[in-house]
């Protein structure tokens, strides 16, 4: 117990710290990098509450994907992003007022939280302590939920047809490659069969 | 020293309070604001997934599941819109996107 205890503070300060160099930090690209650090810490939140299953999702899609994704983005971008944090501290008292105010707000709701203890009696949940996580999130994603999973396919489907109609472009002052046109070539107006008379040459 | 469902609130709070706090502070770059708003996310997923665990509901875990998958979509054309921009406009500056004003 006091070992769970340990790695939830471990987990948890570091995640913290680590969300607030996102915002700290001037390089963006150490801003990516500490965004992944922060999930990675998450993931181990996940894993203490006995979601293995998130966890690993969150690993392999949220820090190999997306923030990779990121990444790729802020490299790719020439910005002069020292320009774009002239007047940081402009907005901190505004800033530092709502969200302290927005927080106590917050912990005030969490600490006088209580649940009716009945609640759990009423979900669709297999009994945890035989299966795995991975399988009794299985039987209830394929069964009951199967629709918000084909939802939430369809979504990632829209979100990648989106993503490269916005992106794609056509350059017009790049020659390519013409397959069709140059399978269809017949040998009539591939070669042509000339006479020439011997000394006259071709004009 | 055990540690409740409180305490994983809290962490989830202060984390979706820095998300709003950096949209807050870096009001002109875009890639950190679309940052924040993945870090709010992920506060909101630490909680579902708290309630589930200290429940033992896993419905919970089935809507963080649809939530990353929201998100996932969300960074993706997030990013592809601030690609375009850059091209179009050669910034990421959030006060000059006023094309739509009228």
């Amino acid at each position: 117990m006091i070992l769970q205890a340990l790695f939830f503070y471990l987990f948890a300060i570091l995640c913290v710290g680590a969300a607030f160099m996102v915002m700290a930090v001037k390089n963006p690209v150490h801003a990516v990098l500490f965004l992944i650090f922060a999930f990675f810490n998450a993931a181990g939140l996940f894993v203490l509450l006995g979601a293995e299953f998130l966890a690993m999702i969150l690993v392999v899609v949220y820090v190999g994907a997306v923030l990779v994704l990121f990444l790729f983005v802020v490299m790719m971008l020439d910005v002069d992003f020292a320009e774009l944090r002239a007047g940081f501290l402009k907005y901190l008292p505004i800033g530092a007022t709502i969200g302290l105010l927005l927080l106590v707000e917050l912990v005030l709701i969490v600490g006088a939280w209580v649940t009716a203890p009945e609640i759990a009696a009423q979900s669709p949940t297999p009994p945890l302590a035989q299966v795995s996580n991975t399988a009794a999130l299985g039987a209830i994603l394929y069964t009951r939920y199967v629709y918000l999973f084909e939802a939430a396919g369809l979504i990632l489907l829209v979100a990648m047809v989106g993503a490269i109609v916005l992106t794609l472009q056509h350059r017009r002052d790049v020659k390519r490659q013409s397959v069709a046109a140059q399978v269809g070539r017949t040998r009539e107006e591939g070669v042509e069969l000339v006479h020439v008379e011997s000394g006259r040459g071709l004009r | 020293m055990t540690i409740g469902l409180t305490h994983y609130l809290t962490v989830a709070a202060i984390l979706f309070t820095l998300g709003i706090f950096g949209i807050f502070l870096n009001r002109k770059n875009v890639i950190v604001i679309l940052m924040s708003i993945e870090l709010m996310l992920l506060a909101v997923n630490l909680n579902l997934v708290a309630f589930s665990s200290f429940h033992a509901d896993l419905v919970g875990q089935v809507f963080a599941l649809i939530v990353l998958t929201v998100a996932a979509a969300e960074a993706a054309i997030g990013l592809a819109i601030v690609v375009v921009y850059f091209r179009n406009r050669r910034t990421i500056d959030v006060a000059e996107i006023d094309l739509l004003k009228g």
